[in-house]
């Protein structure tokens, strides 16, 4: 079994490769661990990238084989980020507060300790109260659970109200995206008990770790990130492989045709729907620590259809694919938008890429869908495997 | 207006008689004193005196006092108008208005402070009420209905009857009513003032009412006998407990509680080495052990005893609490509430019929917004998530016309078929281009869309710059159609309404009565059947597609006129649309109208149960949506049967 | 006789459209069945409410030896109570290969997670050869089902029913752009697969249902107009009123 596993899949072999040659090669090239020769900033950059890797292989697992485009797995991967960026923010203010706290005259009670907290963390959207939903703030292990357990639940109620009504292709896709913009929303007011568009933020610090450089944890979390995107890779690749993946293939190209062989059809696609959005909860929760902030704007509708182009981009129905096109976007567009592109003069115009760059990927998006449908993945294909 | 002149003149002639009488500078001498150095409750005699004598120069003279220009001559105390041209300064005469050169330090300003110029201002009301220029007469009722002061009474109702202006006259005698209504001297004339004001929906009738109906909160044993009782407070229900205990130690019924930051700030004060009272300073981390080392304190008397829980839960139950009215007579108070619920009554139907036009309004905007996409998806089963920047493309189509046709109401005429003619050129050139090669492929067409959709947002964005640029709306347009106080629609949307309904109906035409509609209903329903009728699908799409696109351009119009026009414009309206068309039915102009009214609806009632968070609302109105999509996932407007199958 | 299948006076309506009138049609155990009749008698409409894709309004459905309903019950429930359904266009996964197609609708386990825990065992692949063989692809076995040609997808979705081992098999013109040649082979299919189980095969040809040599169901208007041999249904003055006539009527 084991070896009809790998069998059906060279690729994951050649992938997981390639990612620890990459991740040895980071490690020995970052400041703390190496030569010093990639940027601790730099080091965060492709751990994030990693972690949207991540997404985007839950992303293509859900569009590429079960066909469901989904215009909400970012948002799950908000909520992941989200989860744990409660436990950080918490621990940390709490850290700060009992150091402040120590100098005075009788030691504080859990009130005063939990009201300065509550002070610190809500004061920016005028309240010093806990909402509800930090009753586990500072519990790790709790908020842990949540990053698995909220966007879990999420996807499972959600899917099992759409796909029990029928709702399919692009209504789907839209009430997906409204989901979204629901979440965006909510989290948007004051009192979410998000702390509204501030988001939250000094996430890069983790507790426990104070004395730790940032160089250090980011070499951690890029390591934890490489970990998780091969985890979830062998994951996928097992579950897309096999009967599983044959029957989450025929419901993608002929749902009634599985539905009269006899199989729930709403059952497997509410099971990639939720499996999906659980890792791509799990990687929000790898992606913000190292981002050090999330506010309701990552979570807006925008960014879940900028993942879909990623799979696109990179070719659907194949997992490789995911993670070349979200490496590929995402690196691209912070080099545009971060100034690295030149500028071209024309003499009569001089076109600069931070207020061009948008214009080109969203052509691109065309030019890829209407002229290479299977993304530069199928390129790869086409290029390794001798044409039949 | 020449009866006004002739009132004017009998009311100068009579006034003339009077000043043989007396003149001004009597009366000042008179008061000398006050006016050299009036103080708010002094300056009342001088003006009384001054208003009751009648003469013309009075208001001039006050006019001056007020404005800082009366001087008094050093030697004698006679008062006069300091007139300065450039160095010169003279003295005019209060009476007969004779100039007089005065020298420099020969006279002493007159400094009346802001008090006092506020009580010359309201005396000097009293004669505007009746000036002949109607500007100054609206101007001093406006002024009398801020102040609402009682001295303003008798003026006012002196002034109705020679009110010649009806809409003037209707005010002071609204003014006046609620002046009795507030400060009448019988009761009778109150109640009959306050029953005379319930048919008044405006907000400063009901703050009259309201201020009859003001209350104070009382605390005591029992209820006093006599008192003028609005309502008693039961704890638990209409105030919390601790509320109700903070009520009795503020009337000073029951000892004040010892705070939390009372009994810190009482134990930091009392540390004696590594106690306080007995306990170790390291244990008074928790609220049990500071509470046992205040008590300890409190032992020793040095700090004042905690009350106990069961003390204040027994203090409370044994008073009561009540609100009493500031208003003495209940039969006054019970017609004061009895006409503001009347109004409040009228008010929330009016609100409603308010929120109503609203609503209407809003779906106008979705019904414009969503109309042009629910042929493209509805007819074509076409994804276009460029239709919002479609909309965009229509709005800054008409900023553009705006730039070079400076005339408004030109401009927009131009600008409503050059926005369909663009973006109808646009979503043509869309059709052919790409999502002719996507029709089979509708998830792929959704994305191809989306890129282009941003490819067009940061083009706007680059062209025009991220700031908002206004599309001005023809002068004709400004302004709001009022029914009364609550009810009120701009005729802004009354256009945009007028505008849905057109092309609502223009739809409907072509869609039912041209050869183009049926062409289209054909292709939509069975493509092959229409193609070997001899239809091309291929210009039937295109043309449809132009079609949906160019009624964008013209929403885009529309909307740019009641919101600013910004690159982003079309992203706010996206997703909205696509729920009206969903929760609509997809391929049914009726279907979207039913969808548009419904989300327009939902929407205005959501945020009238909750008016202070539109984002709240919005979030509640798509969870709505969810939910209602699952109960009907083909929409309002369902198709059924095999058409509908696949 | 105890019969596998019973409708009784079931009727459905779209949008004021009568598509199934009042129909009642019995099938027996190892009954080889034909269904004519002219588009628009109902005789897919009658396929889709067996299966569950349409609810009727009125009537029932009786399944079996326990008498169990079939209306309320889901496309996958009715599926996995054993009975099978081929589609009018052939529908068979063609981004797979004819061994995946056929180990998806072999009778296992059908829950999510019998299915990602599932195993490939011998008896399986065994099965899996052996309706190969009957549908005549035991040699395509590893190519992909979209490469295959028109008359072998059909086949190969008749051994997807084969494989999924119904109690009744409902074909909806098998036959359909076949070469004679296929036609023959078809018929020998369905025929050999009547033997342990029902088959009812909606079919236009005439011909092919005569090569059937089986019991012919008439509809007309959502109703059985005729039942019988296929010459008796075709001496019956009504039938050929409404296959040939209708313009005189």
């Amino acid at each position: 079994m084991r070896n009809s596993f790998l069998a059906q899949n060279p690729s994951m072999l050649w992938f997981i490769a390639l990612l620890a040659v990459f991740t040895i090669a980071v490690t020995l090239l970052s400041e703390v661990t190496g030569v010093g020769l990639i940027s601790t900033s730099f080091v965060k950059t492709l751990g994030k990238t990693l972690c949207l890797c991540l997404v985007a292989i839950a992303m293509d697992v859900v569009w590429g084989y079960c066909g469901i485009l989904s215009l909400g797995h970012f948002a799950f991967f908000g909520i992941g980020g989200y989860a744990i960026g409660m436990w950080l923010m918490y621990a940390r203010t709490e850290g700060i507060v009992l150091d402040s706290l120590a100098g005075q005259p009788i030691p504080p009670t859990p009130a005063e300790i939990s009201d300065a907290i509550g002070n610190q963390i809500f004061g920016v959207v005028g309240s010093s109260e806990f909402p509800m939903i930090w009753a586990f703030a500072d519990n790790l292990f709790v908020q842990l659970v949540m990053v698995v357990l909220v966007p879990g639940l999420l996807a499972l109620v959600f899917g099992w109200l759409a796909f029990r009504s029928r709702v399919t292709g692009v209504y789907l896709s839209i009430l997906t995206q409204a989901m979204t913009l629901a979440l965006a929303l909510y989290l948007f007011q004051n009192d979410s008990g998000l702390r509204g568009n501030n988001g939250l933020s000094g996430l890069q610090n983790i507790p426990g770790f104070e004395e730790t450089s940032q160089a250090t944890i980011s070499i951690l979390f890029f390591l934890a990130s490489a970990v998780a995107l091969a985890a979830g890779y062998v994951f996928f690749a097992w579950i897309v492989s096999g009967k599983m993946g044959s029957v989450v293939k025929g419901i993608r190209d002929n749902e009634a045709r599985v539905r009269f062989l006899g199989y729930h059809v709403e059952s497997y696609k509410l099971f990639i729907f939720t499996t999906t959005a659980v890792v791509a909860g799990i990687a929000g929760a790898l992606y913000y620590p190292q981002a050090g902030i999330i506010n309701p704007g990552e979570i807006a509708p925008i960014a879940s259809i900028y993942l879909a182009v990623w799979v696109a981009i990179g070719g659907r129905g194949r997992l490789y694919g995911a993670v070349i096109g979200a490496t590929f976007v995402s690196l691209l567009s912070s080099w545009f938008t971060g100034g690295g592109a030149p500028d071209i003069n024309l003499g009569f115009y001089t076109v600069q890429w931070t207020d061009w760059w948008l214009v080109l990927l969203g052509l691109s998006f065309v030019v890829v869908t209407l002229f290479f449908p299977k993304g530069i993945g199928g390129a790869f294909d086409y290029l390794v495997r001798k044409p039949s | 207006m020449l009866r006004l002149l002739s009132l004017a003149v009998s009311f100068w002639l009579f006034l003339c008689t009077a000043l043989q009488a007396q003149s001004l500078q009597d009366i000042l001498q008179t008061h000398a004193d006050e006016v050299q150095k009036p103080s708010r409750n002094s300056v009342g005699v001088v003006l009384d005196d001054l208003v009751a004598s009648g003469l013309p120069q009075v208001v001039p003279f006050l006019e001056g006092w007020r404005d800082r220009e009366i001087v008094q001559r050093s030697p004698d105390g006679q008062f006069f108008r300091l007139i300065e041209e450039g160095d010169v300064a003279r003295l005019e005469d209060l009476d007969s208005g004779e100039m007089i050169e005065a020298d420099a330090g020969a006279f002493k300003d007159l400094r009346p402070n802001g008090g006092v110029r506020r009580a010359i201002g309201n005396a000097l009301v009293q004669f505007q009420l009746s000036d002949p220029d109607i500007a100054k007469r609206r101007a001093a009722v406006d002024a009398i209905a801020r102040s609402m002061d009682v001295s303003q009474l008798g003026p006012l109702q002196a002034s109705v009857e020679g009110e010649t202006d009806a809409e003037l006259l209707k005010k002071k005698q609204r003014l006046a009513g609620m002046l009795v209504a507030t400060f009448g001297e019988t009761p009778e004339a109150r109640i009959e003032a306050i029953d005379a004001l319930s048919g008044d929906l405006s907000v400063d009738v009901r703050a009259v009412l309201n201020t009859v109906l003001a209350t104070t909160t009382k605390v005591g044993v029992a209820i006093p006998e006599g008192v003028n009782l609005a309502e008693t407070l039961e704890v638990g229900a209409d105030l919390s407990a601790d509320e109700a205990y903070a009520r009795l130690v503020e009337a000073e019924l029951a000892p004040a509680p010892v705070t939390p930051a009372q009994i810190r700030a009482a134990l930091v004060a009392n540390i004696e080495g590594d106690t306080v009272g007995g306990v170790a300073v390291s244990a008074l981390g928790s609220d049990v052990a500071r509470a046992q080392a205040y008590d300890r304190l409190a032992a020793t008397g040095s700090v004042a005893a905690r009350v106990p829980d069961a003390n204040k839960a027994e203090a409370v139950a044994d008073h009561v609490f009540y609100l009493e009215y500031a208003e003495p007579d209940p039969a006054i108070t019970d017609a004061a509430r009895e006409a503001l619920n009347d109004i409040e009554s009228r008010v929330a139907l009016s609100q409603t019929v308010d929120l109503g036009l609203d609503a209407l309004s809003l779906a106008s905007i979705y019904f414009l917004a969503a109309i042009g996409l629910a042929i493209t998806f509805g007819v074509m089963g076409v994804i276009n998530m460029a239709h919002g920047e479609f909309i965009m493309m229509g709005a800054y189509t008409g900023f553009v016309v705006q730039q070079f046709v400076p005339d408004y109401t030109l401009s927009i005429i131009i600008a409503l078929p050059l926005a369909f003619a663009v973006t109808f050129g646009a979503g043509v050139a869309m059709e052919r281009l790409v999502i002719r090669h996507l029709y089979h492929r509708p998830l792929e067409t959704l994305l191809a869309t989306f890129g282009i959709s941003i490819a067009l947002q940061q083009l706007a964005k680059n062209i025009f710059g991220t700031q908002a640029r206004p599309l001005t709306s023809p002068e004709w347009l400004d302004g709001a159609l009022v029914f009364n106080d609550v009810i009120a629609i701009s005729y802004i949307r009354i256009a945009i309404f007028v505008l849905a309904v057109l092309f609502l109906i223009l739809i409907l035409f072509v869609l039912k009565r041209t050869r183009l509609g049926l062409e289209v209903r054909a292709v939509t329903q069975n493509p092959g059947m229409a193609a070997s009728m001899g239809i091309n699908p291929d210009r039937i799409n295109m043309l449809t597609f132009g079609l949906g696109s160019g009624i964008a351009g013209i929403a885009g119009v529309a909307i740019g006129l009641y919101a600013k026009v910004t690159s982003e414009m079309g992203a706010d309206y996206i997703v909205q649309s696509f729920m009206t068309v969903v929760v609509g039915g997809v391929g049914n102009v009726w279907g979207t109208l039913a969808g548009a009214s419904l989300i327009g609806f939902l929407q205005k009632g959501i945020e009238w149960l909750n008016p202070s968070n539109t984002l709240a609302a919005q979030t509640y109105m798509i969870l709505f949506i969810i939910l209602f999509i699952q109960f009907r996932p083909k929409g309002i407007v369902a198709l059924k049967g095999r058409a509908a199958a696949d | 006789m105890s019969m596998l299948l019973e409708v009784n006076g079931v009727s459905v309506t779209f949008d004021g459209f009568r598509a199934i009138n009042n129909l009642s049609i019995n099938f027996a155990e190892a009954e080889l069945r034909a269904i004519i009749g002219p588009n628009g008698a109902g005789k897919t409409t009658f396929m889709d409410i067996v299966t569950g894709k349409t609810k009727p309004d009125e009537g029932q459905v009786i399944w079996g030896d326990k008498n169990t309903s079939l209306l309320g019950l889901s496309e996958s429930e009715i599926a996995r109570k054993g009975i099978g359904r081929k589609f009018q266009k052939p529908s068979v996964f063609e981004a797979q290969t004819v061994r995946q197609n056929l180990a998806m609708a072999l009778k296992t386990p059908r829950g999510p997670f019998a299915v990602l825990m599932h195993k490939k065992t011998k008896p399986n692949a065994q099965r899996i050869e052996a309706v190969a063989e009957q549908i005549g692809l035991q040699d395509s076995l590893t190519r992909n089902a979209g490469e295959l040609s028109h008359g072998q997808k059909q086949w190969l979705e008749i051994g997807m029913l084969l494989a999924q081992e119904p109690r009744l098999m409902l074909v909806d013109e098998p036959a359909a752009g076949m070469t004679p040649e296929e036609r023959e082979k078809t018929t020998d299919i369905l025929k050999e697969a009547a033997k342990t189980r029902a088959v009812v095969v909606v079919e236009h040809d005439m011909e092919f249902v005569r090569r059937l040599d089986c019991k012919v169901t008439v509809l007309h208007e959502g109703a059985v107009l005729a039942e019988g041999s296929l010459d008796h249904v075709t001496s019956n003055q009504t039938v050929i009123d409404v296959y040939l006539g209708r313009s005189h009527a």
